[in-house]
């Protein structure tokens, strides 16, 4: 469903050469959860967006049902993200001046949904993770865990196949941690597919297979050092 | 929710670096207003006053002096009358109307009179102060408030004269050559009436009309056909004074110059005294606005393009999420753009009111003219607010839609 062909991501940086990622290969099936780790700087954020079309590789390609991901227009893979990628971020990423409603309701904005249809679909994705009564707060107003529920909830408003989470449970405290990663599993027993950076070893454990990105380089095994 | 909820909340959000720009587009669209509508009014004012006093352009002898506006065809020297003909084929615009007239002395009952030779219905259209009595209907094309501003249509063309003026006007229009009109004090002095006959130069006249009183020289004339009064004279086609009535617009635009320089053996006057300081003052008022016009497109246009800078780059993450949910380049183009457009609206329409409220309040104080307000004023400062706020935020709004999203989203 999802696939890397030999990408490789370097900038540069001050006139040194970063690799962020050297040559990655990765194929994802449909419904599969798969969880990233790896220490800090080792290029897992480049990693995900690269894999969500937000970041043009270097060299190699990505796929997407069969469909190169940076073959397509920026306006084409801007749709796409739209109706197929759900992202969750680390830092929630919510918008500061609007409600967890309106919040939840950007992507059915975005997919020109009628308003009533946003709000209905908004409402009961905010009811599912447990915010029917923080409708009308804005994320200041809210928890860290509040606010990442609400940030779950905006991302499955397009009813999304794939989800690709960054850290999503790296601000959270242990219980709240725990919520969010049986809320993940709940996700992919739907049939979603997953795919999520984390540096939590028992958040990672709960997928079915983990991988290792050390220094721009895809691992199945965690490398020795 | 939509684009414009997204705006709209948007907008109040960060409202300390919005008053800045909003304050820069309001100040300017204010005092641009206020100048434009207290110079629309003053120059209007000047306009009436210049209907109200007639002809406003004399155009003389070379030699003639001028002692007194309305005797100032009481000259020695004459010139062709061609130089009417001239005149109506030239292609200066602003001449309302021409009145040549020849004026000679006359004697009558021991006392000293002027007979002025008119063509009549020129003479009387260019004479305001006989309007009044229901005479005549001079036209109203200098550019008064409600007529025509470029004086080509006398009014008089459009609409039918008053009933009551008919049989006069008929009569003033066909003024033959044993006709005459005498001046409110001729007429007292002699005991003339409409009817009588009076002896001019051997020639006998019949009065047709006994005009009223104006106060000025012309109380005291006698005015008979041009022609008549230039066999009388005996010197042939020649006439003292062209009487124009320029429009006022066109003589701030060099009409008195165009007259010269087609006219360069006569000399062209006109009322200094009241043209030169208002058309200066409105001139100087109309310098003015194109000042703050340009102070507000660098000022204003400055303050928004920085303003949106800083809102950019301060929704980065914003933009980045938006363009991870599926938003296009051109959704981010737009929402700034709407949000430039909400800017401008509000700034023109805000320095509209405010600025016609200054100039309705301070007009009659700075320019002693009653200023009221201009609903084409609104049109204008909402055009030109909404143009600088756009312009301004074009880069800043294109720089967002190009924001490469993973930047943003590992940055912050």
């Amino acid at each position: 469903m999802l696939r890397m062909e030999a990408v490789s991501k370097h900038y540069n940086h001050r006139g040194q050469l970063v690799k962020a990622m050297d040559c990655v290969d990765l194929n994802v099936e449909k419904g599969e959860f798969v969880s990233i780790v790896g220490p800090s700087g080792s290029g897992k954020s480049t990693f995900l967006l690269t894999l969500g079309g937000m970041l043009t590789p270097s060299r190699g390609s990505v796929w997407l049902n069969g469909q190169s991901l940076y073959g397509m227009a920026s306006d084409e893979r801007a749709q796409t993200r739209r109706q197929k990628i759900g992202f969750v971020f680390q830092t929630f990423n919510l918008v500061p001046y609007l409600t967890a409603l309106e919040n939840a309701q950007v992507p059915l904005m975005l997919a020109r949904v009628d308003e009533g249809s946003q709000k209905r679909v908004a409402l009961s994705l905010l009811e599912r993770v447990g915010l029917a009564d923080r409708l009308n707060h804005k994320p200041s107003e809210l928890s860290v865990g509040q606010q990442q529920r609400v940030a779950l909830a905006r991302m499955l408003a397009n009813d999304p196949e794939i989800v690709l989470a960054d850290e999503p449970t790296g601000s959270l405290d242990p219980d709240t941690t725990r919520e969010i990663t049986e809320f993940f599993v709940a996700l992919n027993r739907e049939g979603r597919t997953i795919v999520m950076v984390t540096h939590n070893q028992d958040t990672a454990a709960r997928a079915q297979r983990i991988l290792w990105l050390v220094d721009g380089k895809l691992y199945t095994a965690k490398p020795k050092r | 929710m939509h684009l414009r909820t997204l705006v709209w909340r948007e907008f109040f959000e960060r409202k300390n670096q919005l008053v800045t720009g909003f304050l820069a587009v309001l100040l300017g669209i204010t005092v641009i207003v206020s100048i434009k509508n207290i110079t629309f009014y003053s120059e209007k004012a000047v306009a009436r006053e210049l209907d109200a006093l007639g002809a406003n352009i004399l155009i003389l002898p070379k030699s003639a002096s001028i002692q007194d506006y309305y005797s100032a065809d009481l000259q020695d020297e004459e010139f062709p009358e061609d130089y009417v003909t001239r005149l109506i084929l030239s292609d200066i615009q602003g001449l309302d109307n021409l009145s040549p007239k020849l004026s000679i002395p006359v004697d009558m009952g021991g006392r000293s009179f002027t007979l002025t030779g008119i063509l009549p219905k020129n003479e009387f259209q260019a004479k305001a102060a006989w309007v009044g009595a229901g005479i005549f209907a001079r036209p109203q094309g200098c550019g008064t408030v409600g007529g025509p501003t470029d004086g080509s249509i006398p009014p008089t063309q459009n609409q039918p004269p008053p009933q009551e003026t008919l049989v006069r006007r008929t009569v003033i229009d066909d003024l033959g050559s044993t006709e005459a009109l005498v001046g409110a004090e001729v007429a007292a002095s002699l005991g003339l009436k409409d009817g009588s006959t009076i002896d001019l130069l051997g020639k006998t006249f019949t009065v047709t009309a006994v005009l009223p009183q104006t106060g000025t020289v012309d109380d005291t004339r006698i005015f008979a056909h041009l022609h008549t009064v230039q066999q009388l004279a005996g010197k042939g086609s020649v006439i003292h004074a062209i009487e124009v009535v320029g429009c006022c617009n066109e003589i701030s635009r060099g009409l008195v110059q165009k007259i010269n320089r087609l006219l360069p053996e006569a000399r062209v006057v006109t009322v200094t005294q009241i043209v030169d300081t208002q058309i200066k003052t409105n001139r100087m008022m109309s310098r003015l606005s194109m000042i703050f016009l340009v102070i507000i497109v660098l000022l204003g246009g400055a303050s928004i393009a920085n303003y949106m800078y800083a809102n950019v780059f301060e929704r980065r993450r914003e933009i980045g999420t938006l363009m991870a949910l599926g938003a296009t380049s051109s959704f981010v183009l737009r929402a700034f753009l709407l949000k430039a457009l909400v800017l401008g609206l509000s700034g023109g329409i805000a320095g509209y009111i405010l600025g016609t409220v200054l100039s309705v309040t301070l007009g009659p104080r700075i320019a002693g003219v009653p200023v009221l307000p201009r609903l084409v004023l609104l049109a204008w400062a909402v055009g030109i607010s909404t143009a600088i706020a756009l312009a301004a935020s074009y880069f800043p709004a294109r720089r967002a839609s190009r924001l490469d999203p993973f930047a943003t989203l590992q940055e912050v």
